[in-house]
């Protein structure tokens, strides 16, 4: 077993895990952090995508012990300071981004990272972007209105187009 | 009642607060105190004898408890079948046992041998990777035509071959079919397949069985979409387990599309499991083993044959399927290809004359059984296609032709004994028209021409069936199980509500349009209702949601428990007013006696009706709360048009749409938003069917699509912003809101309409291609651009028959 130290959504947190545990796991599993989901086992769907030192990564995809000293930030961490949604939250919201709510978690970690690099995609920008990430229910239209919502920039509002 | 959170309105969804942050309770999130980890050591072959499963080095493997095979399932039932349908001579469907874990025999990749409970979930995966099961090859059945050979091996030995059922419907009409069609001006005939398609939730299947020794209770948390069938099925058919001992609950489900309706091996198995362990046991489906394990959809092959007079007007249609059963019946797969599928053959023409066969084949392939629409698609591709290949051999509109031979009048009695109550079929037409911009295409495919790419528009307009009933006709036609929905409205003392409804939500928002139906009715706010589902302790015996029956069925349910509620409120109101009850009227959450401006507020009443003081108890009971089952009349019948616009890639034969538009006829809507967002969902599902997704297995039936790296599920790139509309209505004349249903709809009308665009491209570039069954890879697309035929692609069962247009070879490139 290894011991392992990181800081997960502003708190410094550890566990033993092995070599072979991953990310994700170690996330579900040993810190109850729930909100990340696991929905393949190829890397493909997405729903585990967390920040890792502010990137987005898969977390099925990274060995947890290799994430040693690494800053993590889940979709427990993303609201405001105040407990309210954070804008990309809010605007999956607004806009019926999501409906059973399973690849939710890991759609607002890529898209807010979208957000951070180019703050205001273009709708092809935005499909690129996301299409590691599976959405089952939504045909993706409404997460696309949602990211672009997000972004500022003008979308039609829902059940009005 | 303010418009701002009532019927017709678009409130947030309440369930996204915790599905966003991070705290939604799945079934997955679920650890007990003390749970073991259940792993599933499955066939990789698709048929052999079992001779014998070695579990001693897996025994003695650190952390193992316990390794059950078969044998530990000596006493207890199969997993069961809940429809029988009766074939053409009279003699029920063969039902072959569908045992818990494999028993002499396994039938399908996936088929599950043995299973390794453990400390740790790794510790379960080392040990069952140390199992050791001895199997005899034999040969696999993968193709339906093949396995009705007389010499073709059989999936189950103790059956006498490997049709589960030769149903024909309506057989009274065959002969007057048979008699037009071989008197028609014009007989147009298609081959097609359906292509097989696995559901992919986005949430795997997750069990978490549990035993209270202290009261002898059992408790199952699942992934299911109906827990209380769950219940029934497992705890009466299979584990001998008394309802009043066993809770099963749905918590938050991610997806289920259908395929989570099932009662699977994996929760009878955890279940027992945790009893005979006496501590919890969990199983989580990894992807790949949901692949080899969920219910599979679709999966039909079928020729059709479409006869009109000189004038063009339909005078009969007549269909023969073969519909995979898979290797055993899963709970409702009898009843898709027949009762879902023939009943639909109509669709929206006044053809006077059907038939339907239809053969349901075994084969060593996963059972097949509902997908999102349920043999309402498979009908209405058939039909979908077949109305564009007459068009186009009779030189005439599509649109016309359709229009020519639409039902007008309602109600509508088919000749394939459903009536529809209500509907406009032109009006949804010319909506489509619309908002596709019909009129600019030919201005488009002009532009595209410009860029090398060929342009189509693809059209197609479907019926579906909903909410199916009565629960005594689906008796009579082999229903095991009643399609009633139930709801209890429970009021507090001090007014807030909470309706415990027999519907589950998986997706589609119950908590936020079910309130928004109460408040209506009552007039407060929707924050004051809450709705629970999902758990067999806390709801009414219900029967879960599929068939796009919630709010049909189950919200009736609720309206007229909410019905019950409002007229004993009435008579608490009219005791405290010292008032006639027939004067008592309740608006904006305030009853009022008609004529005077006396009036007494809800909360007021509800709490009268818990601190009874002042009350006529000599009449009623104190409490407010009232629970109702509702069955319903008949089935409700969304209709709509759909479009679908194309551009070829005349080089690769890439398909790209750059279009879709949906006019729905879903009669009165609660929350469009949300129906919106349900035909969004849909119409991915179903272009994802007509150009990607495509469950392959080869000649030995080996799944060759098992994985996301091999099954292609729809991404963001691949889809374009859809136009949808729902404002024709036709209300549903027999339920109380008027409600159609509308989660399948895009499903069911889409592949037609695309693969209808893509023929249309084609043709218009001046490539003569009739049909390319689905899905539409630019390989096949390209192939048959090539003069090829639609011949190439992966290998499936259902296409491997030499007399379908879609005989896709197995094993040829």
């Amino acid at each position: 077993m290894i011991k392992i130290e990181m800081t997960v959504n502003g708190r410094p947190v550890s566990g033993e895990v092995e070599g072979r545990t991953l990310l994700v796991d170690f996330i579900r599993q040993t810190l109850l952090l729930t909100g990340t989901h696991v929905g393949c086992d190829t890397t493909q769907c997405g729903a585990c995508t967390i920040h890792l030192d502010g990137e987005p990564v898969k977390s099925c995809s990274v060995l947890a012990a290799e994430c040693a000293g690494a800053r993590i930030t889940t979709i427990e961490g993303m609201a405001n300071a105040d407990g309210s949604l954070s804008s990309m939250q809010q605007a999956f919201q607004d806009y019926h981004g999501l409906q059973c709510g399973f690849c939710t978690p890991g759609m607002v970690m890529a898209a807010t990272a979208l957000l951070e690099e180019n703050p205001t995609p273009s709708e092809a920008e935005i499909r690129h972007h996301l299409e590691g990430n599976i959405c089952r229910c939504t045909g993706y239209h409404n997460i696309v209105k949602a990211v672009q919502a997000a972004s500022g920039q003008d979308v039609t509002p829902v059940a009005a187009e | 009642m303010p418009k701002d959170g009532g019927i017709g309105t678009s409130p947030k969804r309440r369930e996204d607060v915790r599905f966003l942050s991070g705290t939604g309770r799945y079934t997955d999130d679920i650890n007990l105190h003390g749970q073991a980890y259940a792993v599933f050591v499955r066939s990789d072959v698709a048929h052999g004898r079992l001779n014998g499963i070695d579990t001693e080095a897996a025994a003695d493997m650190p952390g193992v408890i316990r390794i059950f095979t078969a044998r530990d399932f000596e006493g207890c039932g199969g997993v069961p079948c809940g429809w029988q349908i009766t074939s053409r001579d009279g003699n029920v469907m063969q039902e072959p046992k569908h045992p818990i874990l494999a028993e002499g025999k396994v039938r399908h990749v996936g088929d599950p041998i043995a299973v390794v409970v453990a400390e740790t979930l790794a510790q379960a995966r080392d040990a069952a990777e140390a199992v050791m099961p001895d199997i005899e090859d034999l040969p696999a059945i993968v193709d339906m035509k093949a396995a009705l050979a007389d010499d073709a091996p059989k999936v189950h030995d103790e059956l006498s071959s490997n049709l589960c059922y030769d149903w024909g419907f309506v057989e009274e009409n065959r002969e007057a079919v048979d008699r037009a069609i071989k008197e028609a001006a014009h007989v147009t005939t298609l081959e097609l397949v359906n292509n097989r398609m696995i559901a992919n939730p986005m949430e795997p299947r997750v069990a978490v069985g549990d035993y209270a020794a202290h009261s002898d209770e059992s408790t199952l948390y699942t992934t299911s979409q109906n827990p209380h069938v769950i219940r029934l099925l497992m705890g009466a058919f299979v584990l001998n387990i008394p309802e009043h001992k066993l809770r099963v609950v749905a918590p938050d489900v991610g997806g289920g599309f259908g395929t989570k309706i099932f009662h699977y091996a994996e929760e009878a198995f955890c279940t027992f499991a945790a009893k005979q362990l006496r501590r919890p046991v969990k199983w989580t489906s990894t992807r790949s083993e949901a692949f080899m394990s969920d219910a599979h959809g679709r999966d039909h092959v079928t020729k059709i044959e479409l006869a009109l007079d000189e004038d063009n007007n339909f005078t009969a249609l007549r269909t023969d399927t073969h519909a995979n059963m898979g290797a055993y019946l899963s709970t409702f797969a009898p009843s898709v290809p027949t009762w879902l599928h023939g009943t639909l053959m109509a669709g929206n023409y006044k053809t006077p004359l059907v038939y339907v066969n239809v053969k349901a084949v075994f084969t060593n392939t996963v059972p097949v059984d509902a997908y999102r629409g349920a043999g309402r698609p498979e009908a209405t591709y058939q039909l979908e296609r077949i109305v564009d290949k007459a068009a186009r051999e009779l030189g005439v509109d599509p649109i016309a032709l359709r229009r020519q031979n639409f039902i007008t009048e309602f109600p509508y009695q088919t000749p394939v004994a459903v009536q529809y109550d209500t509907g406009d079929y032109h009006a949804t037409m010319d909506k489509l028209l619309d908002i596709a911009d019909h009129a600019g295409f030919e201005a488009r495919a002009e532009e595209s021409r410009k860029k090398g790419k060929l342009r189509g528009f693809g059209i197609s307009h479907y019926i579906e069936a909903c909410g199916i009933a009565p629960s005594n006709l689906v008796g009579q036609l082999g229903a095991r199980a009643g399609l009633y929905e139930s709801a209890t409205v429970r009021v507090n003392a001090t007014g807030s509500i909470s309706v415990m409804t027999g519907s589950h939500s998986h997706g589609q928002g119950h908590e936020t349009t079910f309130a928004q139906v109460i408040a209506e009715m009552i007039g407060i706010d929707a924050d004051q209702v809450d709705i629970v589902h999902g758990d067999t302790a806390r709801t009414p015996m219900g029967m879960g949601t599929y068939g796009s029956r919630s709010i049909a069925v189950g919200g009736s349910a609720m309206v007229r428990a909410a019905e019950k509620v409002i007229n004993k409120a009435k008579k608490i109101a009219a005791h405290l007013m010292e008032a006639s009850e027939g004067d008592i009227e309740l608006k904006d959450g305030q009853f009022t006696v008609a004529g005077t401006d006396k009036s007494v507020a809800w909360g007021d009443v509800t709490l009268a009706a818990y601190v009874p003081h002042n009350y006529p108890l000599e009449e009623i009971e104190p409490g407010l709360e009232e629970t109702a089952f509702y069955d319903p009349a008949n089935f409700t019948y969304p209709s709509g048009g759909y479009g679908c616009e194309v551009e070829v890639d005349s080089e690769t034969g890439l398909v790209e749409v750059v279009g879709f538009a949906a006019a729905d006829d879903f009669g009165n809507v609660i929350n469009p938003m949300i129906v919106e967002g349900q035909v969004h969902g849909g119409l991915a599902q179903g272009i994802g069917q007509a150009l990607w997704e495509n469950c392959a297995y080869d000649a030995d039936g080996q799944l060759l699509s098992a994985s996301y790296m091999d099954y292609a599920m729809p991404r963001s790139t691949d889809l374009p912003m859809f136009k949808v509309d729902h404002s024709c209505v036709t209300p549903c004349t027999h339920n109380p809101l008027g409600v159609k249903g509308c989660g399948e709809a895009g499903a069911i009308g889409s592949p037609p309409a695309v693969v209808n665009a893509v023929l249309d491209a084609l043709n218009r570039g001046g490539i003569a291609v009739d049909h390319i069954d689905m899905p539409l890879s630019p390989a096949r697309v390209w192939a048959a651009m090539q003069g090829a035929g639609a011949n190439l692609g992966a290998a499936q069962p259902a296409a491997r028959s030499e007399d379908t247009a879609g005989g896709r070879s197995v094993g040829t490139p």
